[in-house]
């Protein structure tokens, strides 16, 4: 049935072949990617600090991004190596920022949870669980207050939503009817605590009817359905300036850190989201719908490693910071 | 130079209205400050003067509103945040200490946050234990952020517009007790430079170093003390992050005596760190260990005379330059 819905949709002549092929393509660097982090992490020692790696939630990052302009805002949390990607920050620049070069995305001062780009409109990055959506409704007020038509997408885990500032944020934004599109990664777990164990919603888009503001639950495990419902709100945010708190249910295969083991959950349920995994899906639907065979399937995923393994490669070759980079950037002339 | 008088919420007013009048990135928010006209007056006219696209009410949202700031200067606006007081101000330290402080350095320069936070510091008038606190010792702290702490109408007047033309965080601290406060402003548009300090009175015996609302008991004691021939130079510094070492050092170096007055309680605060600063680099100029006066290690009681007592009072400060003068 959603097979048949999908074909219906890459009929539609809003839904190239070319789109329907790029969305594979870039889940399948972001796969590719964050895989080339966890080796170069734990088996190669490139570098340490935390990695919280987003395998798995790949198919949030792609039908987001392509659902957006290219002026639009974004900001996330600490899992946003792929959203960095995504949003249009080289992929050598965030794995040389991973290693701690110079080359790196924001030359070594971030690392893993801070990344930016001013010129891709990315805005991090960072790292206290929830802190980030204030700033998000800043943005969004900064787009209202000179009548600009962007959004400001604004990422957070399922666990963001049980913070004060998240609720402060939500209020403001609704209130003021700022163009912000919070959208929860529902991926079950705060680190390692069911979400259901520390929150008194079942469902997360809850949160919004406190607040009268526009909501919906999406399902994350088809990127088209992503795409689409990102789509409709943004296009309708445009129109008359309003806020919406999206959550998509998703789920992340690895831990919440690489030094995670995942003792909260059951190889089981582990196993049954990678049997419907959306990348996976997405190479079937193509092929089913005669847009790929598998031989061009696996010929991007070489193109993906190829990638990711040139990345390695540049941030191997990229040096540290002199240390006179200490002093600069604390403040602003 | 000609000059009017002002009392101290009008030299903040005029330096707000003339810096929005330039610039109209720039907006105020804040609880009160706009069909209130601010909790102590401070925005009283803005709202019919800017409209309330640029001042605006928020809600009672200290962590929110900061952290809305600080968004809407990663994106391009100048905000001026008022907290009600910086009691309340604690609130927004998460957003003021992790994310302004912070996001030029973590964006290699990408993200300057051009943004004033400002409001009243410290003690009032029998306002107990969480109303009554400072907060330049945990902001002073911080690498990124800029604290100014002011003492009267003219330096708020001039530092709070340089503070809001600055392309960093910005810390700024009035006081309760000084709103009303009267003083001679330049009548001429005028800014005066952050880190930069202010001799209000000169003399050859002593070097008393303070700020804000300490500033005026610190002058008190010193007429006290000029009755006995007794000349104390009083140094404001009027910015506590950077802070004009030299000026402080230099008078050092002239009177050989240092007395630091910090309504903070004593432990790691500002003056903990001028007296380490005095003594590193004035050891041998100094004739006298440098004194401390500080609020006592207790949080504020409420009765009058527990507050006075616990307070760095004239008589305190009195005893504490006396006890350098041996």
């Amino acid at each position: 049935m959603k097979q048949d819905l999908m074909k219906q949709k890459s009929k539609d002549s809003a839904l190239s072949k070319d789109f329907l092929v790029q969305l594979y393509k870039d889940m399948i660097l972001y796969r590719r990617f964050e895989e080339r982090v966890h080796v170069a992490y734990t088996t190669r020692r490139k570098f340490a600090g935390f990695c919280h790696l987003h395998i798995g939630q790949e198919a949030v990052a792609a039908g987001v991004q392509h659902a957006l302009r290219p002026t639009d805002y974004m900001i996330g949390a600490y899992r946003s190596h792929t959203q960095a990607i995504a949003k249009g920050i080289e992929p050598k620049a965030v794995m040389a920022e991973l290693f701690g070069k110079v080359d790196g995305c924001v030359r070594g001062k971030g690392g893993s949870m801070h990344m930016f780009s001013k010129e891709k409109r990315f805005l991090g990055g960072h790292g206290i669980v929830g802190g980030q959506v204030p700033l998000a409704a800043g943005v969004g007020f900064a787009i209202k207050y000179r009548g600009e038509q962007d959004i400001c997408v604004c990422y957070m885990g399922d666990a963001a939503t049980n913070q004060g500032q998240f609720h402060e944020a939500l209020n403001m934004a609704a209130t003021w009817k700022l163009p912000v599109l919070f959208i929860i990664e529902n991926n079950r777990y705060g680190m390692g605590t069911d979400i259901h164990r520390t929150t008194s919603v079942d469902h997360l888009w809850k949160r919004a009817l406190a607040y009268d503001m526009a909501h919906s639950q999406v399902d994350g495990l088809d990127v088209l359905n992503i795409y689409d419902a990102v789509k409709a709100t943004a296009d309708g945010m445009r129109r008359d300036n309003h806020p919406h708190l999206m959550e998509i249910m998703t789920y992340r295969y690895r831990g919440h850190s690489v030094s995670d083991p995942g003792a909260y959950r059951t190889k089981e349920e582990v196993a049954e989201y990678q049997a419907k995994d959306p990348m996976n899906m997405h190479g079937k639907f193509l092929v089913a719908s005669k847009l790929a065979t598998e031989a061009d399937l696996a010929k991007w995923d070489e193109e993906a490693k190829k990638i990711a393994s040139d990345a390695e490669d540049f941030a191997d070759q990229s040096p540290p910071p002199g240390e006179d980079e200490i002093w600069q950037h604390v403040y602003a002339e | 130079m000609t000059t009017v008088t002002l009392t101290f919420r009008e030299a903040l007013n005029r330096a707000m209205c003339e810096e929005m009048e330039r610039d109209p990135s720039i907006f105020l928010m804040g609880e009160e400050v706009a069909q209130y006209d601010g909790a102590y007056k401070v925005s009283k006219g803005m709202l019919a003067k800017f409209g309330e696209k640029r001042v605006i009410d928020s809600p009672i949202s200290e962590g929110g509103f900061a952290g809305l700031g600080v968004g809407a200067a990663m994106a391009g606006l100048r905000p001026i945040i008022e907290m009600m007081t910086w009691n309340f101000g604690i609130q927004a330290f998460d957003q003021i200490i992790n994310h302004a402080a912070k996001m030029l350095y973590m964006s290699a320069g990408q993200f300057p946050i051009p943004i004033v936070f400002r409001g009243p510091n410290g003690s009032a008038h029998m306002l107990a234990a969480q109303h009554s606190q400072t907060v330049e010792g945990f902001l002073t702290h911080v690498p990124g952020l800029k604290v100014i702490s002011v003492s009267t109408p003219a330096d708020g007047y001039g530092l709070l517009k340089s503070a809001i033309r600055d392309n960093n965080p910005v810390i700024f601290l009035e006081s309760e007790m000084m709103y009303a406060f009267k003083g001679e402003v330049p009548e001429e548009e005028t800014l005066i430079p952050i880190g930069v300090g202010d001799i209000k009175r000169a003399g050859h015996h002593v070097t008393v170093v303070a700020w804000n609302r300490m500033l005026h008991r610190v002058l008190e004691a010193a007429t006290i003390l000029a009755a006995e021939g007794i000349e104390c130079e009083v140094i404001d510094p009027r910015t506590l992050q950077p802070l004009d070492e030299p000026m402080i050092f230099e008078s050092v170096r002239k009177t050989h005596r240092c007395v630091v007055v910090d309504e903070a309680n004593s432990f790691a605060s500002v003056s903990a760190h001028i007296s380490d600063r005095v003594h590193k680099e004035c050891f041998d100029d100094l004739d006298a260990p440098v004194v401390r006066v500080s609020s006592e290690f207790v949080p504020m009681p409420y009765a009058e005379s527990l507050e006075d007592r616990v307070l760095p009072g004239v008589d305190r400060i009195v005893a504490g330059i006396r006890e350098t003068l041996y």
